[in-house]
């Protein structure tokens, strides 16, 4: 592929997911260098309906979405997905789990039906998804890295092995042993350990390996006396769309 | 030109979020001048409801990626407020030293890569790139500090990891003190270029006076904290804020408008500098001075020059806050304080970039939220936006339909509009289009 056109869209989130594109700084020039640059409302003017890659930013959640993203779908040829929204619904995935009908409520009071607001989805529930850069924020290399790899022909690697590996390689102490939880045996790694690297757990934002060894993380809460349910609180804050793949594990 | 104009502007672009612009314009009179949010509704007071206090400041701050230490510091100071927690000396300036980088990051972000193309031509920055690499590359570089500087002490630029309720899970080392000083004095050569730059923009000479709400604070040039001070006279704790702030839907709107004595209010930068202008550092004001900023300031374009101006007292407060800290010694024992749950309601409002932001909750005796409200400053502009566009357009009716589009256009990117923020935007159809 030579210097291919590509689009940034964003849907429901934060637009932090594009914010670090933006944040690349000192390699912001190269990446607008290596490729055409035809779509990216928060940042510049300019947009077309012409592009090869689209990168998606956020969660699909309003039928206007819904047509939005198969309109991205019918004219991409490789979608990527960038930051837990858009990779498996991330956090904004809690409405469903409070129940569409009364979050609607709850904030919108008798006003309820004037709101477009559907189930939410990640991308890949309505679109072919190629490649995904996990995470909440996403790491920007990891962006960089799948856009270089699609430019030069070759696969973007991207780790499937838990985040305890990296924590370990970080020489980090366990955060099990300082009292906290953390989902770092059963997510998928790519972010370096950053939140264990702050004495934090991990939140699993990247979402879970291939195939999560979900009985040692159950070993390991219990170890520490920690229940299912709180795994499933921390579980469910970025994935509580893919939550019952887990339980039934 | 032709009497009647009809500008639909989907997607203003060089804005966070979607936000949709609508004009109508008969016998040369506005019809209807409408800023539309069609961005989705994403139920953050829902999702709050039940979690235990220490996730909301995790959660909430992804409600927007450009101010989401401003989140950060609203939802842990509503806990803290809550849970009777009242943080260490240490603590408070490490946390008004990161608050500073990410108003340096955003004002950074909007002034050069957002606004600035509608002054020095080119229809975004990358166009810039080639017509004015040295303003690209300040850019760049003062955005790069401030990152840095949150990246250092939060873990992360963007959903900073280490600033939580109680404290900070890991305190920067001396020698990243040092690092984060050496990286803010070297920024003053591209502040003075900054400031070369910025005098040769031909700023529109627009002027509506309105009310001006932020945060003030006797002492600090309040961004992390303080009382909510209007400039038509009244200041109020926070805990206070529905006793003056309202919020309504309106009809003919998408979003929920705020008003408070009057039918609405401007907040951000141009609201800080004329409440606080008093408190900013003597290189601030100097600069402010060259800038032709002078308080009270009615032009709602110089809120760009405001946002500058307070990147530079953010630098120079900044380096007080590090003598400080290195002074005092920065002690682990010391990052955190003791969290107990317990019942109570806290609010925390702060300074973020867009203007004031306020989290309010309340907590049950285990320590879960029963109720949370979140009221957004984007939220707070909406009524004036509209107001300052139904002002503008009139005077400037007699120029073509392309240039009345971006004098609209840039108008609402004066304001900096932050769209993703919003908790609680509604999606009305047009009737008339």
């Amino acid at each position: 592929m030579g210097k291919p056109k590509v689009g940034v869209f964003g849907f429901t989130g934060c637009g932090g997911c594009q914010l670090e594109i933006l944040n690349l700084e000192e390699y912001l020039l190269d990446l607008v260098g290596a490729v055409d640059l035809v779509h990216f409302t928060e940042a510049i003017t300019e947009h077309s309906d012409d592009y090869e890659i689209a990168l998606v930013e956020g969660s699909v959640t309003t039928e206007h979405g819904v047509e939005r993203i198969k309109k991205i779908g019918s004219i991409a040829n490789i979608v990527v997905a960038i930051g837990s929204c858009a990779v498996n619904g991330g956090l904004n995935c809690m409405k469903n789990l409070y129940g569409l009908d009364k979050a609607k409520e709850l904030v919108y009071g008798d006003k309820k039906d004037w709101i477009d607001s559907i189930e939410v989805k990640p991308v890949d529930a309505y679109i072919n998804v190629d490649y995904y850069a996990r995470g909440c924020p996403p790491n920007r290399f990891e962006i960089v890295d799948i856009i270089r790899s699609l430019i030069v022909g070759r696969k973007p690697e991207i780790p499937n092995y838990p985040v305890c590996i990296e924590c370990k390689r970080n020489g980090n102490t366990c955060v099990y042993e300082l009292g906290k939880t953390c989902l770092g045996p059963i997510t998928r790694a790519g972010c370096n350990s950053r939140c264990p690297n702050s004495v934090e757990g991990c939140d699993g934002c990247r979402g879970p390996v291939d195939d999560p060894n979900v009985n040692a993380q159950k070993d390991l809460m219990e170890e520490y006396g920690l229940s299912i349910d709180d795994m499933m609180a921390e579980f469910n804050l970025y994935n509580a769309c893919k939550g019952k793949t887990i339980e039934q594990k | 030109m032709a009497d009647n104009i009809n500008v639909e502007v989907k997607s203003v672009s060089r804005v966070e979020g979607h936000g949709d612009l609508v004009l109508n314009v008969k016998d040369k009179k506005v019809e209807k001048l409408i800023f539309r949010i069609p961005e989705s509704p994403r139920f953050f007071e829902a999702m709050l409801v039940g979690k235990n206090w220490d996730k909301p400041s995790h959660i909430t701050s992804r409600i927007c990626g450009i101010c989401s230490v401003a989140h950060t510091y609203a939802s842990v100071k509503a806990t803290e407020k809550a849970l009777g927690i009242v943080p260490n000396d240490m603590i408070l300036k490490l946390r008004k030293l990161i608050f500073h980088h990410e108003i340096v990051q955003s004002n950074v972000l909007h002034v050069y890569f957002l606004a600035a193309p509608d002054f020095l031509g080119g229809g975004s920055v990358i166009p810039l790139v080639e017509t004015h690499p040295e303003v690209v590359n300040i850019a760049l570089r003062l955005k790069k500090m401030a990152n840095d500087m949150v990246r250092i002490i939060g873990g992360r630029a963007v959903h900073p990891i280490r600033t939580v309720v109680g404290g900070f899970t890991k305190l920067p080392t001396e020698e990243e003190m040092y690092q984060m000083r050496e990286m803010l004095n070297a920024s003053y050569a591209d502040l003075e270029t900054s400031l070369a730059v910025l005098k040769t923009l031909d700023l529109p000479a627009f002027e509506r006076e309105t009310e001006y709400i932020s945060l003030s604070d006797s002492v600090d040039y309040a961004h992390y904290d303080g009382n909510i001070k209007s400039t038509d006279g009244w200041e109020i704790d926070p805990m206070d804020y529905l006793d003056k702030i309202n919020e309504k839907v309106v009809e003919h709107s998408t979003a929920k408008h705020c008003w408070a004595g009057r039918d609405s209010y401007m907040v951000g930068a141009l609201s800080r500098f004329n409440n606080n202008h008093d408190n900013l550092s003597d290189k601030a004001k100097e600069y402010a001075a060259e800038l032709g900023l002078k308080a009270p300031c009615y032009n709602t374009f110089m809120n760009n020059i405001a946002q500058f101006v307070e990147v530079v007292h953010s630098v120079d407060d900044s380096l007080k806050l590090i003598e400080e800290l290195l002074q005092e010694g920065m002690d682990d024992s010391r990052a955190m304080v003791e969290v107990r749950p317990q019942s109570g309601r806290g609010v925390g409002a702060v300074e973020a970039p867009r203007g004031l932001l306020i989290h309010d909750y309340t907590y049950d005796d285990e320590g879960r939220i029963e109720k949370a409200n979140l009221i957004i400053p984007t939220n707070m502009n909406y009524g004036n936006i509209e107001r300052d566009m139904n002002a503008l357009v009139p005077d400037i009716i007699d120029k073509s339909e392309d240039e009345i589009r971006l004098a609209c256009e840039m108008m609402i990117r004066a304001y900096d509009p932050c769209i993703s923020c919003s908790t609680h935007f509604l999606d009305v159809k047009l009737v008339n289009k």
